[in-house]
């Protein structure tokens, strides 16, 4: 069997009714896959995985996969995830949420879960819009960008994830793009390991709603975009400002040894009080 | 010289709620402050550790709810405690745990509002956001503590109610029973009945998580032992899975609803003071019923054959409780430190059979035991 063909025997639900609800061209099942993929490799067993998700196109991702899954409410996974790694801590607790779920109405959750340091694998799939409810301006569209909540441009200016949980102070921060699939591999790969909590950006395309800002139009131009305006982190170091205008780090960006929450809180339980 | 079996305890009444909960197993609270709900949370900050649960302040009300129904999937009893502005905030995953069918408890210790209201006095005003608070059609339990004692007594009962039948529930308790304090008798262990969420008896690729094995509700096994299955807000068939399908949406919901309403004789929780000649019955709960016992006794003394039923459970509404009060006064009297909220489901089961009187009182004071006497003497038939 190839390893495709192993992937989805394998973790893909045989008894869930298919075919999924994304678009042909998004990047949401090139993560799927390559989230499917580390977790093969690194010999976890799918009890032991619990999958977190919110709303949106990357809140469906959970149904699809044959672990423990929960699609919360719009924003919250966070918060379910925190519960589940606090009651259960030998769980490895994964969230997935777009960029309106986790900056937008679940940009609170995303600041204090990162600063609490629950251990929490999340990852934010940023395709720069909302998909699933047609299209309108995210926190991270584009500044100018015409949207279908924004048809006179985009008045606001966009957030960068990894920069806003770097100062909420989360313990490992990373970014990839799907194009970057080796790259998006060993970032999961790293993210899963990590003891604290792991936010790794993956940029997306939205191919029926992002994109024409750029004048992009199809799923092959967004991901030619994306190999052509990625810049490794050790390369993006040596160059100012205006050069990295427009430009996608990629790589770690963040990465340091915090005590976890449950760390903190099983030596209160050792205190005789 | 006689043996002491039981200890009496002074106890405020956000403490009772705390020790009903651990012994009634709660493991994880999740809160966020608020008065005057907050001395729930203190306590549980300082006694579940303890106890080896855990506890976690988190940023609003949104994210502790969130964080309670997630220790409550991963299998552990979990709670938190509020007032009015957080309970609105909680209302999103209410409706979660109404619909992916989690157990939680959640303490609403009343306050005046809307919005930010009176935030130090006490009010009864919560009673409709309970049973309608959070969007759509769903079934609630709700439960109205009026001493410290029952604060105790109904947050162990919340849980088990919560785990019978999988489903949140709430305990909405006034500012004077939450902070008044009283002496209590702790009930021991052996006198506690404490009920578990029911357990799938079959091996996991056996396993139907949305299946109704008769019952109405069906089995949850916690995450991480082998059953993985899939939860969700929206609509699903048995498997859990999404679905818009009509014949898979509607028995969803009107199994959520039977679950509970295919005990509604069982549920008819309420004490009665001399209610068998009563000409009149007040209907009252929480904080009112105090001062409407005080009342009918006073009457009493002055001969006035008048009843008292104090309503323990206000969601689902008593139906048949209320229907036999009905029938057998010419009147009833429901004092509620409200507009009119459980008056109103008083009036909807009574469809004209007899008077119903109400003293509404919205000043952030309480009923006085002489307001209730007043209006008995007047409204005596």
């Amino acid at each position: 069997m190839n390893e495709t063909g192993h992937l989805i025997h394998k973790y893909l639900r045989s008894s869930k009714k298919f075919p999924h609800i994304w678009c042909a061209g998004c990047g949401i099942g090139i993560f799927m896959q390559a989230l499917l993929r580390v977790i093969d490799q690194l010999g976890y067993s799918k009890d032991d995985i619990v999958l977190v998700s919110g709303i949106g196109c990357s809140g469906r991702l959970p149904v699809y996969v044959d672990f423990n899954t929960l699609h919360t409410t719009h924003g919250r996974a966070l918060t379910f995830a925190t519960g589940i790694k606090l009651a259960k801590p030998r769980l490895k607790v994964i969230t997935v949420m777009g960029d309106g779920d986790a900056v937008a109405i679940g940009g609170n959750h995303l600041i204090h879960t990162a600063r609490r340091n629950v251990e929490i694998a999340s990852f934010v799939i940023n395709n720069h819009v909302y998909g699933m409810t047609g299209g309108q301006c995210s926190p991270t569209t584009p500044y100018r960008a015409r949207t279908t909540s924004s048809p006179y441009g985009n008045l606001e200016p966009d957030f960068d994830i990894c920069r806003l949980t770097e100062a909420a102070g989360a313990a490992f921060i990373a970014r990839s793009t799907v194009y970057h699939t080796h790259l998006l591999d060993q970032l999961i790969g790293k993210a899963l390991k990590k003891k604290g909590f792991a936010m790794v950006e993956v940029v997306s395309q939205c191919v029926t709603y992002s994109g024409h800002w750029l004048g992009l139009r199809s799923p092959v131009e967004m991901m030619n975009w994306q190999r052509d305006n990625a810049i490794p982190v050790e390369k993006a170091r040596g160059l100012g400002e205006t050069e990295l205008k427009g430009k996608i780090v990629t790589g770690v960006l963040v990465d340091r040894e915090i005590p976890t929450y449950h760390e903190e809180y099983k030596k209160l339980l050792s205190v005789k009080v | 010289m006689r043996k002491v079996t039981q200890k009496l305890v002074l106890l405020q009444g956000n403490e009772a709620c705390v020790k009903g909960a651990i012994m009634a197993g709660c493991r994880f609270f999740a809160g966020y402050p608020i008065t005057p709900a907050t001395e729930v949370m203190e306590i549980m900050a300082q006694e579940l550790p303890k106890a080896g649960g855990v506890f976690i302040q988190m940023e609003d009300e949104i994210a502790s709810l969130g964080a309670v129904i997630g220790a409550s999937l991963a299998g552990t009893k979990s709670m938190t405690a509020t007032s009015g502005p957080g309970f609105s905030l909680m209302q999103e995953n209410i409706g979660f745990a109404c619909m992916a069918e989690v157990p939680c408890v959640i303490v609403d210790v009343m306050r005046a509002g809307p919005s930010t209201g009176l935030p130090t006095q006490p009010s009864q005003s919560d009673v409709m956001q309970a049973r309608w608070g959070t969007h759509g059609d769903h079934p609630i339990i709700a439960l109205a503590p009026s001493s410290v004692y029952e604060f105790l007594e109904l947050t162990i009962q919340a849980f088990n109610l919560s785990e019978r039948y999988r489903t949140p529930v709430i305990v909405l308790v006034d500012e004077v029973v939450a902070h008044m304090r009283e002496g209590v008798v702790l009930p021991a262990k052996k006198d506690i009945e404490v009920e578990e969420r029911p357990q799938p008896t079959v091996p996991p690729e056996w396993f139907i998580p949305y299946g109704d094995p008769g019952t109405g509700v069906p089995p949850m096994p916690p995450f991480g032992e082998g059953y993985r299955y899939h939860v969700t807000g929206l609509y699903h068939d048995v498997r859990g899975y999404p679905t818009t399908r009509q014949d898979e949406v509607e028995p969803l919901i009107r199994r959520l609803f039977s679950k509970i309403s295919k005990d509604f004789n069982r549920l008819q929780w309420f004490d009665s003071f001399y209610t068998e000649d009563a000409r009149i019955t007040v209907i009252a709960y929480g904080c009112v019923a105090r001062a409407a016992l005080r009342a009918v006794k006073e009457a009493r003394e002055k001969e006035l054959k008048v009843g008292l039923i104090k309503l323990k459970l206000l969601w689902p509404f008593m139906r048949r409780t209320i229907t036999e009060v009905l029938e057998n006064s010419q009147k009833v009297l429901v004092p509620e430190m409200n507009i009119g909220q459980i008056s109103r489901e008083v009036k909807r089961v009574n469809q004209g059979r007899c008077e119903v009187v109400t003293i509404n009182k919205v000043n952030g004071t309480l009923i006085a035991p002489r307001e209730i006497l007043k209006t008995l003497e007047e409204m005596y038939p």
